[in-house]
């Protein structure tokens, strides 16, 4: 448990477009360990995809600026060289995307695919990288995967898809997975088996996994720790049974509130955060959750806090989560958890 | 918003028996066989009432939802509105059916005319209903821009200016635009992020108290539809599993399908541990269904008469209609 | 009453805001588009030359004038004379009304016809058949022979040049403008009209026609470009504009003759040829750039 694969050390992503700059990330912390799950969680446009893409540096490097650090096991993954980043990819850090019709080449059949994948990172011969294609086709649960590797991305369906997606990605035994919102295309029972796959694979090969999504459900049921953010910062890091319990910063109380429940009360309203997210041309002054936050202050208007430790394994970001928090047992700050 | 309501009044929408095949084509334009997309589907509806149509993608729900607005022809069946066959409907009074019954769609990106200012956008559908002279017009869209949340000045602003959840309201606005009493949304807060789907939710809930409106809500998420609907329907391969009312259907789901979708969803609550069911191998596909129950592929409960005779949807509980044999 | 009054000032204020507001943003767009703008100079350039030229030209490019034959460029004759004495320089500019208003004419026309083929033909599939099928008919033809056939048949006047290349470049408009339809036809907001029950008319020209209207103004720049370059083909094989009319097309038709001792019978109009063309595609280009948003997007 205790090997440290990945530390994101307040990054910022910024892309020169037509229009200025633009910061989409701006600062972004969290670590990953062997074995563990984090989640990223937030809504369109908070950045957590391009927090995902920056760390394997997918990004057009022309337009693109980086400030901070990525550390893969202590090196600098945004100093790295071109040629040590090709090694890293695929290698030590896989990714599987959302929508797994268009990661996938229709023109060849996934057998190819994923021997191309193999003998691109390992020392092995076509024969044996099908074979070990085969084999990692089977460990996604592919039925008969000797007949399906010869098959073509649009014979298959989209859960298929995705498990063809994660065995490519797992083919070269890479440490850590980022999966940027895996299971959003599919319908809730594919999902349900594809999550259930991740976890069975993350304790098969002691992997670090970085889920990137927007459901709270996924993280609820996958992830060990959760970083929730904001408008391209994280706002909030925590374990995640102390995050659905007892979450500190008033935007995931929110979040979590606004959620409809499959159990418990439902003639109840739904509890709705005010406004809508900015855009990244016009970022508040203070904390950037101020504008559409209940507990805001002048302070929150004027001074962006700091994501601080909260306690020893919690951190916020936020001025007042103090008082808040301990105000909310009663009145309109219930925690999500108690209405189970 | 209550079921209960006197029993002799007649429904304001009753789908009987509808079916939906579409053709399948070789390269050569030759009919080789048919999706069957919707595939013996009946169901009422009540005035002001929610009716939730739930299932997974490619179950026909969707279908069914465009099937009862005509938007589709049907295959075979017939839906009453007020106690007419709408698909024999002409002129005159096939406008005034599409006047009352109105639709919200997905997509709230596509479903706005890129080149059109929204006040144009509502005031269109007064236009088509000719309704009121041009003043008129101009006031009911000012009015109707309020009562959805937007100052009036937001009339002469283009789709593009506004973030999803606020097309998805003018797209709730420009149904409500000519009075409907039925309006079928489509997978309304499907595309729209968590806060904002939760505002989208609650307008939906006021403007159904303030007009009296009846939703056809077609949704995969249960947890949505289990919030917004009284009556809930889950469709499979075409078909209709199981119906019954909200609290009955997440309090006691009967049929194995509806089961194990209940167990499928992700709860946001880490403290929770649930036995899953999970379902065996893929959906079938629509253009072969499986004989008999079209369940029985996937169905751990699976018997001989499974696989030979076609459950019939039946009554098992007041509000509870289930088709599955392990109920006969 | 009143406060409608009131509600109706304040908002026709916040309508030409908005109005203002974007209408400077489009300015700013189009001014950083390097193609656009550099399309643009041209063509006023040489729209210039077209109005104002005639007026410049101190001789009538009809009158003939033996003496002064194949005289080259001087002070008298900035562009020299041709075969007859004429001015050449009066011809060029004369000619440039004929050749841009075939052209413009032409531009026009296609648009037109195009445009309402090819919204009919994407909406009703039964008419796509037939419709689509007479396109392709009339584009198996290499433009310039069919061009020439109609010609033959219709007689060598102005408004026949025009003609023939309208019925030679309306299918490449149709196809166009039925290409975008279609896509358009299967957005969810047609849906929605048809869900409330408007009409195929309020469908097709209120929904659908705005929408097309970029790619449209894009192909008719091309167009317009091309059958400046297709009538000057024409007029240089004999079946265009009849002689003595100065199209640019006539003159380098008449240049042909004497190609290798009065160059400057070719060069001029040709070159008058030239910089209206690339002017016109420059812009083309340029717009399609500035009017497509997925090219925008891109360029972030």
């Amino acid at each position: 448990m205790e090997t440290k694969l990945l530390e994101v050390k307040n990054l910022k992503t910024h892309f020169n477009t037509e229009r200025g700059r633009v910061t989409a990330v701006d600062g972004v912390f969290f670590t990953v360990y062997a074995g563990e799950t984090v989640g990223v969680v937030g809504e369109s446009g908070c950045g957590k995809s391009v927090t995902a893409e920056s760390i394997l540096r997918l990004l057009d490097e022309k337009s693109t600026e980086y400030e901070g650090e990525i550390l893969y096991k202590g090196k600098n993954l945004l100093t790295s060289t071109i040629n040590d980043m090709q090694s890293v990819r695929g290698n030590d850090i896989s990714m599987i995307f959302q929508d797994p019709m268009s990661s996938l080449n229709p023109v060849y059949t996934v057998g190819n695919q994923i021997v191309e994948s193999i003998m691109l990172h390992q020392n092995v011969n076509k024969k044996e990288a099908y074979e070990k294609a085969t084999e990692m086709l089977r460990l996604t649960g592919i039925p008969s995967p000797e007949k399906r590797i010869h098959e073509y991305p649009h014979e298959l369906s989209g859960g298929m898809r995705q498990r063809v997606m994660i065995a490519m990605a797992l083919s070269c035994q890479p440490k850590l997975l980022i999966a940027d919102e895996p299971t959003t295309a599919l319908d809730v029972t594919t999902q349900s088996q594809i999550l259930d796959l991740i976890n069975e694979l993350k304790v098969k090969f002691n992997m670090g996994t970085v889920m990137i999504t927007h459901d709270l459900g996924v993280v609820a049921e996958v992830c060990t720790k959760v970083v929730v953010m904001y408008l391209g910062q994280v706002i909030e890091e925590a374990d995640v049974r102390s995050l659905f319990s007892s979450p500190y910063h008033p935007y995931t109380d929110g979040l979590l509130k606004s959620i409809p429940q499959l159990t418990g009360d439902r003639s109840k309203k739904l509890h709705v955060i005010e406004g809508k997210v900015p855009t990244l041309h016009q970022i508040p002054k203070g904390c950037r959750f101020a504008p559409r936050c209940a507990f805001a202050s002048e302070k929150c208007h004027e001074e962006m806090p700091e994501l601080a430790q909260a306690d020893h394994s919690r951190k916020v970001r936020c001025w007042h989560y103090k008082e808040i928090f301990q105000a909310g047992e009663e009145g309109p700050y219930v925690s999500a958890a108690d209405s189970y | 918003m209550s079921v209960q309501q006197i029993p002799i009044e007649q429904p304001l929408l009753e789908v009987r028996n509808l079916k939906k095949y579409f053709p399948v084509t070789n390269s050569l334009g030759k009919v080789t066989g048919h999706v069957q997309a919707v595939n013996d589907v009946s169901f009422h509806m009540k005035k002001g009432e929610t009716y939730g149509l739930v299932g997974e993608s490619g179950c026909g729900k969707s279908t069914t939802g465009r099937t009862v607005l005509r938007l589709i022809e049907p295959t075979e069946g017939e839906t009453l509105y007020k106690g007419e066959n709408i698909y024999q409907l002409k002129g005159r009074k096939l406008l005034d059916m599409r006047r009352e019954l109105q639709m919200v769609f997905q997509d709230p990106y596509s479903s706005l005319n890129p080149r059109k200012r929204i006040g144009h956008i509502l005031e269109e559908t007064l236009k088509i209903h000719r309704i009121g002279s041009k003043q008129e017009r101009m006031d009911r869209v000012m009015d109707m821009l309020n009562k959805v949340g937007f100052q009036s000045e937001q009339y002469f602003r283009y789709p593009h200016e506004f973030s999803g959840g606020q097309r998805q309201r003018i797209g709730i606005a420009r149904a409500l635009m000519v009075d409907p009493s039925l309006i079928i949304c489509d997978e309304p807060v499907s595309a729209l992020d968590v806060s904002i789907q939760s505002q989208v939710l609650n307008l939906l809930e006021e403007i159904q108290d303030e007009f009296n409106l009846a939703y056809l809500f077609v949704s995969h998420d249960l947890s949505v539809v289990r919030h917004i609907a009284d009556r809930i329907g889950v469709m499979y391969l075409g078909q209709m599993v199981e119906e019954a009312s909200t609290d009955e259907l997440f309090a006691q789901p009967l049929h194995p399908y509806t089961q194990a979708l209940l167990s499928a969803v992700p709860l946001p609550n880490p403290t929770i541990k649930r036995e899953r069911i999970t379902l065996k191998g893929e959906v079938p596909s629509p253009i072969n269904p499986p004989s008999g129950c079209v369940f029985h592929t996937r169905c751990q409960h699976a018997t001989e008469i499974c696989k030979k005779n076609v459950p019939v949807k039946r009554d098992v509980a007041p509000n509870h209609a289930v088709a599955c044999h392990l109920y006969e | 009453m009143q406060t409608t009054v009131v509600r109706e000032q304040e908002l026709s204020q916040v309508k030409s805001h908005i109005k203002k507001e974007r209408r400077q943003l489009l300015i700013r767009r189009f001014l950083s588009n390097k193609l656009a703008v550099t399309g643009s100079v041209i063509i006023v350039i040489i729209l210039l030359f077209t109005f104002v030229g005639p007026l410049l030209a101190s001789y009538d490019p009809y009158e003939l004038e033996a003496k002064q034959r194949l005289l080259e460029p001087s002070d008298a004759h900035v562009f020299g004379t041709d075969n007859y004495g004429r001015d050449l320089f009066s011809r060029v500019a004369y000619g440039a009304k004929v050749s841009i208003g075939v052209g413009f004419f032409v531009a026009i026309i296609t648009s037109i016809l195009g445009m309402i083929i090819g919204l009919y033909a994407a909406y009703y599939r039964s008419l796509d058949n037939i419709l689509m099928r007479l396109c392709d008919g009339l584009m198996a033809f290499p433009a310039i022979l069919l061009a020439i056939a109609i010609m033959a048949a219709l007689g060598p006047r102005v408004e026949n040049v025009i003609i023939a290349l309208s019925i030679v470049f309306t299918p490449y408009v149709a196809r166009t403008v039925r290409s975008s339809a279609l896509v358009i036809k299967e957005q969810t907001y047609i849906e929605a009209l048809k869900a409330q029950g408007a009409g195929a008319t309020r469908i097709i020209w209120v929904n659908i026609a705005p929408n097309v209207i970029s790619p449209l103004v894009v192909q008719a720049t091309f167009i317009f470009a091309d059958s400046i370059i297709t009538e000057a083909a024409l007029s240089f094989l004999g079946a265009g504009i009849p002689a003595p009319a100065p199209s640019w097309g006539n003159l380098l038709y008449d240049g042909k003759m004497v190609i290798f001792n009065a160059w400057w019978m070719t060069v001029f109009p040709g070159i008058a040829i030239m910089l209206t063309v690339f002017g016109l595609n420059l812009f083309g280009d340029g717009l399609r750039d500035l009017l497509d948003p997925h090219n925008n997007k891109a360029k972030k």
